[in-house]
């Protein structure tokens, strides 16, 4: 007997969602498939899911050790460190993270932040993920000078939170960035956040959902249900849901025990919760460790059939 | 849900005046605002009071393909008034309808075919409406057979059940919703069912609310398709609402707004 394969034909597809100017080194789509997750054979995956290494403004000092000798002294200065990240490891995004923002880290102001921004752009013109510190007051103050010092870079900045979105999208509406969109692992949080975020006049084009995501082990098949059933939502024509999605993988794992066993354990670590999430629907990936980075590069080519 | 616009119609007094004045703008807002509101495509039909229903479905569709490229049901019961609707409407739209009798099938299932158009079979035939889900099913089970015999996929075809108004007809009602669900079963792949919704409160006192009631029962036992007035908006976030509890979409405080968005 001859097995028919059961093909789903889809009618939505996912955002292409563009970051970097066309003058910079670089620009990277994510985005755009119309179908699950290296499905070839339903529909078009145009864009191969991507790496952002991620960069720090401030010397990253509670980074486990396992985690910090991979990087060395590079972790003292965030040139160094992107200059690591591009000649060393061939990088193809930066996600730089203003930690020094916050007061316990710093307290850097929002002019030094900017100025730091504007210049790794400058000096590497690869696409760029800035994050803020986490503090919704100070990110308040701090992000929309950063998104205008990258004005007319096309970079993607985060995060929006449902009661925290406003100042935010008006900086990116403003000086033509992309909005990451982030949710507790709440399907319908992500959904109304990204209305909020479009009603303002941001295009859905311009939003990038970042749904929480645990580590290996720590509720990660959780992450992957919710992120299962935005995607079929969003292939089945719910355009609230269609954005690609950011992970912070590395910021999840290496906060856990296990990564922090050994250097090894560690890589194998944030390179498995990367796997996932691919097959999740992750379409960027924020990681750490340049060995686990180089594991999942290698991994995603071969799943792209390249 | 398939919402097909139902207030392109010379029946209603505005649209008529519309088609006797030629004033295209009275009938291009009438397309946008049930566009606005919901529909996914819109009914068009000239009313009893067109003197010339050839050339006046082709104004109609003219006029609304100027504001939209929305998919228009042509709906008359004379297949050359259909077929001078299709032919400005272009492919991809829907036929308002065929019944199960073999002279309308053999004139109108080429017509879809050549037109690459959707079909509505209605569930009756000269000998008149089903009086129980058995004739329904058997007239439904008529009209597959020839799309079949003429090769034509059951996906484009929209069965309806024929609604009968409540006041008339209470004991059908039962026998209407059950049919939505078994006509689903009788082919593969299966035909799309679609109710003329406001025929159910014809002649009633509450007639918003009957609309309503019916429509999010119907949704229940599988309605793909209704011909409805989008601009109820009572009857509509009604509809988005018994979508949502049967899981067809995800839930979100802003849901309403989000449906029709899409």
């Amino acid at each position: 007997m001859v097995l028919q394969a059961a093909i789903e034909k889809w009618s939505g597809k996912i955002a292409e969602v563009t970051i970097g100017a066309a003058n910079a080194a670089g620009v990277i789509k994510v985005g755009g498939q119309e179908t699950l997750p290296f499905l070839f054979s339903e529909g078009k995956i145009p864009n191969a899911p991507r790496v952002a290494f991620e960069v720090w403004d401030v010397h990253p000092e509670d980074w486990p050790p396992e985690l910090a000798a991979a990087w060395g002294e590079n972790l003292k200065d965030p040139f160094a460190w992107a200059e690591a990240c591009v000649n060393k490891y061939q990088a193809q995004a930066l996600c730089l993270r203003l930690q020094g923002a916050h007061p316990d880290y710093g307290n850097r102001s929002a002019a030094d932040e900017a100025k730091l921004a504007a210049g790794l752009a400058q000096k590497f013109g690869l696409p760029m993920i800035v994050i803020g510190c986490g503090d919704n007051e100070l990110d308040n103050a701090m992000l929309p000078a950063v998104s205008e010092a990258l004005n007319g870079r096309q970079c993607l900045i985060g995060s929006a939170a449902q009661d925290n979105y406003k100042t935010l999208t008006a900086a990116c509406l403003a000086d033509g960035h992309s909005i990451i969109a982030e949710s507790p692992i709440d399907i319908n949080i992500a959904k109304q956040l990204n209305i909020l975020i479009s009603d303002m006049g941001l295009p859905l084009e311009r939003i990038v959902i970042d749904p929480t995501t645990g580590a290996l082990g720590y509720g990660l098949e959780y992450a992957y249900s919710i992120m299962e059933r935005a995607r079929l939502a969003a292939l089945s024509g719910d355009k609230t849901v269609a954005s690609p999605f950011i992970c912070f993988v590395g910021h999840e794992v290496w906060k856990t025990k296990e990564a922090k066993v050994s250097p090894e354990q560690g890589v194998i670590w944030e390179a498995m919760t990367a796997a996932a999430l691919l097959q999740a629907g992750a379409d960027i990936l924020v990681m750490r460790h340049p060995a686990a980075i180089e594991k999942v590069k290698q991994h995603i080519e071969n799943l792209m059939g390249k | 849900m398939f919402i097909i616009g139902e207030l392109i119609n010379g029946m209603y007094s505005n649209i008529a005046a519309a088609i006797k004045e030629k004033d295209k703008a009275a009938i291009q807002k009438c397309a946008l605002e049930q566009i606005k509101c919901g529909a996914d495509a819109l009914d068009i039909n000239c009313g009893p009071a067109s003197k010339q229903p050839v050339v006046d479905i082709q104004w109609l569709v003219e006029a609304v393909r100027e504001v939209t490229d929305k998919t228009l049901c042509l709906d008359s019961s004379k297949p050359q008034v259909i077929e001078s609707g299709l032919k400005a409407a272009g492919s991809g739209s829907i036929i308002n309808s065929t019944t199960a009798d073999p002279e309308k099938l053999g004139l109108l299932i080429p017509l879809a075919k050549k037109y690459n158009a959707g079909l509505i079979g209605l569930t009756i035939s000269a000998k008149g409406i089903p009086q129980n889900r058995d004739q329904r099913l058997e007239l439904a089970a008529t009209i597959v057979s020839a799309c079949a015999d003429q090769d034509f996929s059951t996906e484009n075809l929209y069965l309806d059940p024929i609604v009968m108004p409540v006041n008339v007809a209470q004991t059908q009602m039962r026998d209407i919703l059950e049919s939505i669900r078994e006509f689903k079963i009788i082919s593969e792949p299966s035909p799309k069912t679609v109710v003329g919704l406001s025929n159910v409160s014809q002649g009633t006192s509450a007639r918003n609310l009957i609309n309503r009631t019916f429509l999010t029962m119907a949704v229940a036992f599988g309605l793909d398709a209704a011909i409805l007035d989008p601009l109820d908006k009572d009857l509509v976030d009604a509809l988005i609402t018994a979508e949502l509890i049967l899981n067809k979409n995800i839930y979100c405080d802003s849901y309403l707004e989000a449906y029709r968005r899409k």
